[in-house]
């Protein structure tokens, strides 16, 4: 079944759902992208940007959205977008996320893609609901619909006549659909958007009864544990798993290089695993001290997203002779670690031929269709449920942990849990791909950038275009062979492409004799960048700073999916132990209308402290195919020893359409403290990790 | 059989004494509250209460817990009612996947129960053991401070 055939019978279902239900039903049905543009069947995609609510007989608002919250707070946005149209209060909309036989498809939460395209969606039918409830007060008040107003949740009519959106709704079975043009709100008259409310379930997380995925447990469930390789790319040669198969209650499967078993406990099952006596084939693997060249001399062939990209302007070599002086240097970033606390989990059960699986991942349905791809089942036989996730950063796009829970329950007969350890998923996992950037510039006299060639290997083209008016450019990603599994990562290469960006410009300012900040702003047109760099450097008292011994500033700005960001950051150097601590960060984000100022704050806020592990000392370490370094005592993360102190300003531009905030806000801060470094001590840092080991000077 | 004295209430097992109380906790007594993150107790995601201090419960072996007063998240404060530090965690916004927040609760109690004023380097200190990978430690600080004051008001 093609996607589109089967999201006609997505729609199909869901309107006999609907009936079913009774009360009031909107359904905005994007068409599919085959449908817009006339292509091939094999081309045809659902669009994730559907969106169904239902108001019920007890006066709640049910959104339905194939979107999954794994802390960057959409459950409680996507609420507010549906209460403003709506003209509800919050408390009384409820979302229905990520379970693939209860809302529209989606592609998936990633990209910062949620605020930007699925919020609009679900304020257009929120409209058109609000819409609904004034034609059947008006049809029950004998009035227009215009002479209805709803507010607070209240509809109200002539001679102070009011109802309840339930009372209206009750008995009804009406389903609407409706198309992408409804008007909405414009932010200048927002209410409930643009305010700060509280997170959505915070009550059940302090309580600890919210249930995430590794907290699901089903009647007669067993516990599964997997057999791992012990090196990349390793083959299962043969296993004898006759001494596991003879403790109580185990059940071992094997289907091709897959290996574990299932048992009543977590601890039968990691001794059934560890008695399999099994033997691998080792293939060889690309050593860690050859990786950079390695992905230099390895391109992959590869299209579309993430494939090749080319962008020239002008003529570089034009543009390095109209220069005053020139630079070339190379920039690396390591391979790294998503590292989310909530290890890859899942809980499977086959009944009667139907799988469900409650797993933690971004892209439900496309874990859906991992599923039945490796089960040779149908789509519609296959349930994926993503209970709000202990958190992802682009980590859990796939469904590794929800194909082998299947597996081990559809042997055992019975559900089956599976959750990696810690060293599970730092290794079997996918990481932010390592990368080479090497960049060759020129640059006048007076600080005007002429030439910008730009040539990254391997970590990804997102951000690669440069913000600054550079008359002459040549930038180029080049796909490469990973040694390790790699995969997106928050913001994907958009800090790779910043970190080295904004260093090579440090560079450039420096070589000239520039002030860092005066050198952006001399370089840049776009005033959304300006603007951030403005306010960043206001707060953080740029021009106001004090060098003392061993202290140092550094600056950097860009933009990404829609969000503009300047980072101001003070670190201190201490020469004899090498220690390197980042004092002070000041970060300015702009992503258009803000929807929640607090929510944004704090993305921004752990954007600024993730992006201090990847900056400082984060970096996966391996060799011969194995993790060197994969648990959290040799792995180091930040910790509340690393925080420094952080303020954050945020622009709110109500003129502009809200962007998402969880990505973009961390690109900033890695080349921000490598330039303060320099500031410090005089010494150009161009590898990230800055500093695993302290800074020898 | 153990007997293990958890939230109030007495449980048995037949988990060798050995397991780590982790395990024990989310699979046969169903406190899933307290979470798995490392194994190796350097996280601090899987944090419970022994007689009021802060224990990491997946490197805690059952022999270690026997007859002493073991609390969960799910038993901090009476049903229906929250802990001044759950209070405070959800005024500033402490959270954002909310898996740390459990571990984070419990050792912030277990802080406060000894030291009822603590400054940002004593919390800091503290509370360096437990990770958030999600980041919002600067708003757990803010948290742990202002359950601090309300607490010492309410004493």
């Amino acid at each position: 079944m093609t996607p589109a055939g089967l999201w006609s019978h997505a729609v199909m279902d869901r309107r006999e759902f609907f009936r079913t239900l009774g009360g009031v039903v909107v359904l905005l049905t994007a068409e599919p992208l085959e449908a817009q543009q006339g292509s091939g069947a094999s081309q045809a995609a659902p669009r994730d940007i559907a969106a169904w609510l239902h108001i019920g007989e007890d006066n709640v608002t049910t959104v339905f959205t194939g979107k999954v919250e794994v802390g960057q707070d959409i459950r409680t946005s996507l609420a507010q977008a549906v209460a403003e149209e709506l003209h509800a209060p919050v408390s009384s909309i409820r979302l229905v996320m990520g379970d693939t036989d209860r809302v529209p498809f989606d592609m998936g939460t990633f990209g910062s893609r949620t605020t930007p395209f699925m919020a609009p969606q679900l304020r257009r039918a929120a409209a058109a609901m609000r819409q609904v409830l004034a034609e059947l007060a008006a049809e029950r008040w004998g009035c227009s619909p215009e002479a209805v107003t709803i507010e607070a949740g209240l509809v109200k009519g002539p001679a102070g006549k009011t109802a309840t959106f339930s009372e209206l709704t009750k008995g009804q079975r009406i389903l609407k659909e409706i198309g992408e043009s409804t008007p909405l709100a414009r932010p200048e008259h927002w209410k409930t958007l643009g305010s700060s409310v509280p997170k959505a379930n915070g009550v059940a997380l302090v309580t600890g009864r919210h249930e995430f995925p590794s907290d699901i447990r089903l009647p007669g469930m067993l516990y599964g544990k997997v057999l791992r390789p012990p090196a990349f790319g390793a083959t299962l040669v043969s296993a004898d798993p006759s001494q596991a198969e003879r403790i109580p209650g185990v059940t071992v499967v094997r289907e091709g290089n897959f290996i574990g078993a299932a048992a009543p406990d977590e601890a039968t099952a990691s001794q059934a695993v560890a008695a399999i006596r099994a033997e691998w084939k080792l293939t060889p693997q690309p050593r860690a001290a050859e990786l950079f060249d390695y992905l230099k001399k390895n391109p992959a062939p590869m299209e579309g997203f993430g494939g090749a990209s080319r962008h020239v302007v002008g003529d570089v070599s034009q543009g390095l002779a109209a220069a005053d002086h020139q630079l070339r240097q190379s920039y690396t970033v390591a391979y790294i670690a998503h590292a989310p606390l909530e290890p890859r989990a899942a809980v499977a059960h086959w009944e009667n031929g139907k799988l469900t699986v409650w797993t933690g991942t971004q892209r439900p349905f496309g874990v859906r269709s991992e599923l039945a791809r490796a089960f040779g089942v149908s789509e519609t036989q296959v349930r994926v449920i993503v209970p709000d996730t202990g958190s992802g950063y682009g980590g859990k796009h796939a469904g590794d942990a929800a194909i082998e829970a299947a597996r081990l329950a559809r042997a055992a007969g019975k559900p089956v849990k599976v959750v990696w350890t810690r060293e599970e998923e730092f290794t079997w996992a996918y990481f932010r791909p390592a990368g080479v950037i090497e960049v060759t510039s020129g640059v006048r006299r007076d600080g005007i950038v002429t030439a910008w060639e730009f040539h990254n290997y391997n970590s990804g083209p997102a951000a690669i275009r440069t913000p600054y008016a550079i008359e002459h450019q040549h930038i180029e990603f080049h796909p490469a062979r990973s040694p390790l599994r790699q995969g997106s990562y928050r913001a994907l290469a958009a800090t790779a492409n910043h970190f080295a960006r904004e260093t090579h410009m440090d560079e450039l300012a420096a070589l000239v004799g520039m002030d860092p900040l005066e050198f952006r702003l001399k370089n840049s047109k776009d005033p959304r960048l300006r603007a951030v760099l403005a306010a960043a450097a206001e707060k953080f008292g740029w021009s106001r700073r004090q060098k003392a011994s061993g202290t140092g500033f550094g600056v950097a700005a860009g933009f990404e999916k829609g969000g503009y960001v300047a980072t101001c950051a003070e670190v201190s150097v201490d020469r004899t132990s090498g220690a390197v601590r980042v004092v002070r960060v000041v970060e300015a984000f702009e992503c258009g209308a803000i929807v929640n100022p607090d929510h944004l704050r704090s993305q921004v806020e752990g954007c600024i402290v993730m992006g201090l592990g990847g900056a400082l000392f984060e970096a996966i370490e391996f060799e011969d195919g194995r993790i060197l370094n994969p648990r959290f005592s040799n792995y180091r993360v930040p910790r509340f020893s690393d925080l420094p102190q952080i303020e954050v300003v945020l622009l709110d531009r109500k003129d502009l359409p809200p962007a998402g905030g969880g990505e973009t806000p961390i690109v900033g801060i890695a080349p921000a403290v490598g330039n303060a470094v320099f500031g410090a001590v005089g010494v150009r840092l161009r590898a990230l990790p800055l500093v695993p080991h302290g800074l020898k000077t | 059989m153990i007997e293990l004295h958890v939230n109030g209430k007495t449980y048995t097992t037949g988990a060798p004494s050995e397991r780590p109380l982790l395990g024990v906790l989310r699979d046969e007594l169903g406190l899933t509250g307290t979470k798995y993150g490392c194994g190796e107790g350097v996280c601090g995601a899987c944090t419970v209460l022994v007689d009021g201090r802060a224990v990491r419960s997946c490197v805690t072996p059952l022999r270690a817990v026997v007859g002493r007063a073991i609390t969960t998240i799910e038993g901090l404060a009476p049903k229906d009612r929250l802990h001044p530090v759950q209070e405070a965690f959800l005024e500033a916004g402490a959270m954002q996947c909310g898996y740390c927040t459990p571990g984070m609760i419990l050792s912030a109690v277990a802080l406060l129960s000894r030291h009822p004023d603590p400054g940002i380097a004593e919390i800091v200190r503290f509370m360096d053991g437990n990770i958030c990978r999600c980041g919002v430690y600067s708003r757990i600080i803010a948290a742990i401070r202002s359950a601090a004051a309300k607490m010492r008001r309410t004493v």
